[in-house]
């Protein structure tokens, strides 16, 4: 039997009411401009763009508002327009390599050509809370200086890459060379496991940030381990080139900041290879070098059927990353749960009742079954 | 130069010579890059604005955004960018000739894409004209790029560790 129910219009109607008074706040506090989220709240809008997977900051910033500040709501909204957008096509490969870097280091090269260069950092800040920032009035903050020299990307030649140091003499694994399989892409077709790597590193990129991280750290805690160093982490702008097919040269469409983390990991080498250092990638837009050292790293664990490993962790697991790890996926099955599920549970309920009517007679009953697949 | 294009040698297009492709694609990065308020002074310079078609009007789309496993290898989907494009066209009129412009620009901005798309053509227009307003429109606009990212740069590089080493014990 399928009884509808109606009646939930209004009070819809206004709940979405009410949402937009929450949203807005008190009316005496001045209105949040997208400028103002773009510019002050920059990371929410990379974070949003990384896993709406959507590179467009004023659109992010937009959501950002209309979500209220819930980054996956944000998400969501991000997500659902990206739909509306005829594709044009794909765009030439980025070249991080020529990256105007505002940032990049490495934990294994101390001295590395082109230099460890710092750039905005949380890191070694003392994490105390700044009440100056507290004040209304436009706080003094120090003009960082201006070297007289500009280094990373602006100068005449870009930074040489950690990895190329190492590949000189053959102690680290070479870049995967492109095959003649066309690049897959999970939002043209549904991801079927195994994946190859491509779609691998599409859903990590795409993934929630904090189920990367914790699958990372269970890495590092001994669930799969694979001892890394960040070789080098940049983080920049690069430009981005498109072939549009009347213009059949690839032009300059602009310019997106990104965060390259490419980790080191030990390897004892087979039969045919000899022992050497692998890699594990990362890439997020905007500046999320959390996101990703913690994708770089599960990248390299999802690796290990590849490379002979023994696959005992989670974090090596294909279908257990790739399929729990997107926000908007996992956010919509688990908070499907709120939905009436009241002809489900009335059935759960009759079953009970009867269980209990004959129990202990018959002390094993039947299992009782997922009520989403039980048919009303 | 900071206009240049990164990872060239796709090829010129057609219509052009291998420098008069090069020299486009250089011309189309500087006006994707340069900001609307730029491309609006730009404008503001000409002794008149042309009378122009929409051979397809302003649209936003998306591109998807490719990268390369580890930097250097094979590619893969990263994640897509909106894009603006628009295509105009105008008559030349000394030579009677219809040239096109064409612009694909990042963002969801009409104005940008359609400003874009009609320097474009402008700087196509044949003979000297074309080119010496190309260089007049382009020159101070790729230099606003490359003071931008130098600023930036210098900032950065004054952020660079510069290790020393104590001598301990005699």
């Amino acid at each position: 039997m399928y009884v509808a129910v109606k009646g939930g219009t209004r009070a819809i109607d206004q709940a979405h009411r009410l949402l937009a008074k929450a949203r807005r706040g008190d009316p005496a506090v001045p209105e949040l401009g997208l400028d103002q989220i773009d510019h002050q709240l920059g990371l929410a809008v990379d974070r949003v763009m990384a896993e709406g997977s959507l590179y467009d900051r004023r659109l992010a910033a937009l959501a950002i508002k209309q979500a209220a500040g819930d980054l996956v709501e944000a998400i969501f909204l991000l997500r659902a327009f990206r739909t509306t957008l005829v594709r044009f096509g794909a765009s030439v490969p980025i070249d991080t390599a020529a990256m105007a870097v505002d940032r990049r280091i490495s934990a294994a090269f101390k001295d590395l050509p082109g230099g460890q260069l710092l750039g905005a950092t949380f890191d070694y800040t003392h994490r105390l809370l700044d009440f100056a920032l507290a004040a209304t009035a436009p706080s003094a903050t120090e003009r960082p200086d201006q070297a007289e020299t500009p280094t990373g990307g602006a100068a005449a030649e870009p930074l040489s890459r950690v990895a190329d140091l190492l590949g000189r003499d053959g102690l680290i694994e070479a870049a995967p060379a492109p095959g003649a399989a066309e690049v897959g892409d999970l939002t043209r077709d549904p991801l079927a496991l195994p994946a190859g790597r491509d779609l691998r590193l599409q859903a990590l990129a795409r993934a929630d940030e904090g189920f990367l991280l914790g699958l990372a750290y269970s890495t590092q805690r001994g669930f799969g381990a694979s001892h890394p160093f960040a070789g080098e982490i940049r983080r920049g702008t690069v430009e981005v080139e498109f072939e549009p097919e009347e213009l059949g040269f690839p032009v300059v469409i602009g310019e997106i900041a990104v965060t390259e983390v490419d980790m080191i990991n030990q390897y004892a080498g087979s039969a045919e290879t000899p022992p050497q250092f692998t890699r594990g990638y990362g890439l997020t837009f905007g500046h999320g070098e959390r996101k990703a050292i913690a994708m770089a790293l599960v990248d390299r664990a999802l690796r290990a059927r590849e490379l002979g490993e023994p696959v005992t962790a989670p974090a090596q697991d294909e279908e257990f990353v790739l399929i729990h790890g997107d926000a908007v996926e996992a956010s919509g099955f688990v908070q499907h749960l709120k939905l009436p599920h009241y002809v489900d549970f009335q059935a759960e309920l009759d079953l009970l009742r009867r269980l209990r009517r004959d129990w202990p007679a018959t002390p094993h009953g039947d299992p009782v079954g997922d009520p989403e697949m039980a048919v009303p | 130069m900071d206009g240049e294009c990164a990872g060239g040698g796709r090829g010129a297009g057609p219509g052009g010579g291998e420098s008069g492709g090069d020299a486009r694609r250089s011309r189309m990065a500087i006006l994707a890059k340069a900001r609307l308020n730029e491309l609006e002074a730009a404008c503001a310079d000409l002794d008149a604005w042309p009378a122009y078609r929409l051979v397809r009007p302003p649209e936003t789309g998306a591109v998807m955004v490719r990268g390369r496993i580890s930097g250097s290898g094979a590619p893969f989907s990263f994640g897509e960018i909106t894009v603006t494009r628009c295509t105009i066209a105008l008559d030349d009129a000394t030579s009677g000739a219809t040239v096109t412009g064409t612009a694909y620009i990042a963002g969801t901005s009409t104005r940008h894409a359609e400003l874009a798309a009609v320097f474009d053509a402008l700087f196509q227009l044949p003979g000297e004209q074309g080119h010496a307003l190309a260089h007049r429109i382009t020159a101070p606009l790729a230099a606003a790029q490359a003071k931008r990212r130098r600023d930036a740069a210098r900032a950065v590089a004054a952020t660079q560790v510069h290790f020393f080493t104590m001598a301990r014990g005699d």
